[in-house]
């Protein structure tokens, strides 16, 4: 059985305006699938429908067996915490110190009063020191958040998404506010979740050449639907042609800077 | 439109402007029959009425003690007042707030005791707890506390939506509780703006005391009233004396803090 299951979906946020429409999709575990498409195709809505961050309108997401949209309050916080996430713009808490804001992921399997008071074990924060060592940035477990930069933040988010030990991984555009350099840091981080520990990677992406040379399989939305779906070597022009309504004759200059 | 047509619509602006203002000042002291003339023209001696009245002299130097007494208590009022209001006001804002609001009903009625409490003067509390309460220094507290929560509650509110809701985002999708995400995502970003919010409350509550004290009859606003209305003006410069000196250690204390925590 696949680890998610997305059947029918459907989602908008004003009754007119379909963001999402009728989405069909299975995600095996271990796989690293990018979704690619132009701004407002959908791509954030589709992955915030998984660990229901906003709320599933039409149709079902069914992750590691459970129906998602059934899900009362505390058993969809459980399943949560199997679901980490990665965020364009990181999402720290900039006051806090680094390895404050990694532990934050482990609020899930906490109580409240556990968690408010921050009591964490031992073997969490080694954990936590594990992680932030593995990704490089271990010097800097002391430091406040809005001390690093765009990629050091970028990896406090990866920590605080590992530290969940998830099943999957949602990434909403995480290196389209980061430097080249930066952004193959992180992707090759990402990767390496899949390869090494097989946790699946949902990765929305901008670049497709970066889509292309890092997942197993890519998904291509436009107006919220799917426009293709395959493995990434069967991605071709007349394929991102039609997921961002571009014409390679007529205008190059648009496509060079989508493939950038 | 061009540069030059502009530029003296700007000039013509400007002088309706002045005029208009200058109008108004001159209706509203004709209709009310107060001279500004006169006014300014008393200034002289109104000043030294209080140079040769309002001096601290050594008789009045003998009621320091008891002034400082009553001054602490006035102090510690006002703290207390302030603590506790912020206890409930904080509750009230994270109802009241759209980033941590659970119900729209509580957001409702947390904005509706905020304005009712701000917005009736905190004297007019204490004349209306003086009737339940008598003279106290219960009503004192009262009333300074009713006005805490008011202007504590909208400032709070203000702080916390201002506050990024991107890590509150972050933590709900790691299966954080409701408390866990106040108090680990939105408490740590407002916690500077919060605690300047409340050093400023505590100074206003400090010269709000004074006030509420004459009324209610404790505290240093008591020995204000007492000393005035037994004509003793030197005891009343001293006194004067005493709250200014002790609202600018005040400020000076919640300034030094302010500058430590941001």
């Amino acid at each position: 059985m696949p680890l998610l299951q997305i059947k029918d979906l459907g989602k908008s946020y004003n009754s007119d305006a379909k963001v999402l429409q009728g989405l069909n999709f299975e995600v095996e575990s271990g796989e690293f699938l990018s979704i690619i498409g132009p701004s407002g195709a959908g791509k954030s809505t589709l992955l915030r429908c998984i660990n229901r961050m906003v709320e599933i309108d039409e149709g079902k997401v069914v992750f590691d067996g459970q129906e998602v949209g059934k899900l009362n309050k505390k058993e969809l916080r459980k399943v949560r915490t199997n679901i980490g996430m990665i965020f364009q713009h990181y999402n720290l808490v900039p006051r806090l110190s680094v390895i404050e804001n990694v532990l934050h992921g482990r609020f899930g399997y906490k109580t409240t009063i556990q968690g408010v008071l921050g009591r964490f074990t031992e073997a969490e924060k080694e954990h936590a020191f594990f992680l932030l060592k593995k990704l490089g940035i271990e010097e800097h477990a002391y430091k406040r958040c809005d001390q690093l930069s765009g990629g050091q933040q970028q990896r406090v988010g990866i920590a605080r998404s590992l530290i969940q030990e998830p099943k999957i991984v949602l990434c909403d555009e995480p290196i389209a506010s980061l430097d080249p350099n930066a952004s193959k840091v992180i992707m090759d981080h990402l990767k390496s979740i899949t390869q090494e520990l097989g946790i699946t990677c949902i990765v929305n992406l901008h670049q497709v050449e970066i889509a292309k040379s890092y997942s197993d399989r890519i998904i291509g939305l436009n107006k919220g639907g799917i426009v293709f779906d395959g493995p990434s070597y069967r991605l071709h022009r007349n394929h991102t042609d039609q997921i961002y309504g571009t014409q390679t004759q007529a205008t190059p200059e648009i496509r060079e800077l989508i493939m950038v | 439109m061009n540069e030059k047509t502009m530029k003296a619509s700007r000039k013509w602006q400007t002088i309706f402007f002045i005029l208009l203002i200058i109008g108004m000042t001159l209706a509203s002291s004709a209709i009310t029959g107060f001279n500004i003339i006169h006014g300014i023209a008393t200034l002289p001696k109104a000043g030294a009425w209080i140079l040769s009245n309002l001096m601290i002299t050594q008789e009045s130097l003998e009621r320091l003690p008891t002034i400082l007494e009553k001054l602490l208590e006035t102090i510690l009022m006002s703290i207390a007042a302030t603590t506790t209001g912020t206890a409930v006001a904080f509750f009230l804002s994270l109802m009241g707030s759209k980033t941590t609001g659970t119900k729209k009903v509580f957001g409702v009625f947390a904005r509706f005791v905020a304005s009712a409490s701000r917005n009736i003067p905190v004297v007019a509390w204490a004349l209306i707890l003086l009737l339940s309460f008598g003279q106290n220094s219960v009503t004192g507290y009262l009333a300074l506390f009713v006005g805490s929560v008011g202007f504590l509650t909208r400032a709070f509110i203000e702080s916390i939506d201002e506050a990024s809701q991107s890590a509150v985002e972050a933590l709900r999708a790691t299966g954080a509780t409701y408390f866990q995400i106040v108090f680990k995502a939105v408490v740590p970003q407002c916690m500077p703006q919060m605690i300047s919010w409340i050093l400023f409350m505590i100074e206003t509550n400090i010269r709000n005391a004074t006030l509420v004290g004459i009324l209610t009859g404790t505290g240093i606003g008591y020995t204000f009233d007492l000393y005035y209305k037994t004509l003793n003006y030197n005891a009343v410069a001293l006194v004067t004396f005493s709250i200014i000196l002790a609202v600018i250690v005040i400020e000076l204390m919640s300034n030094y803090i302010r500058k430590v925590i941001i």
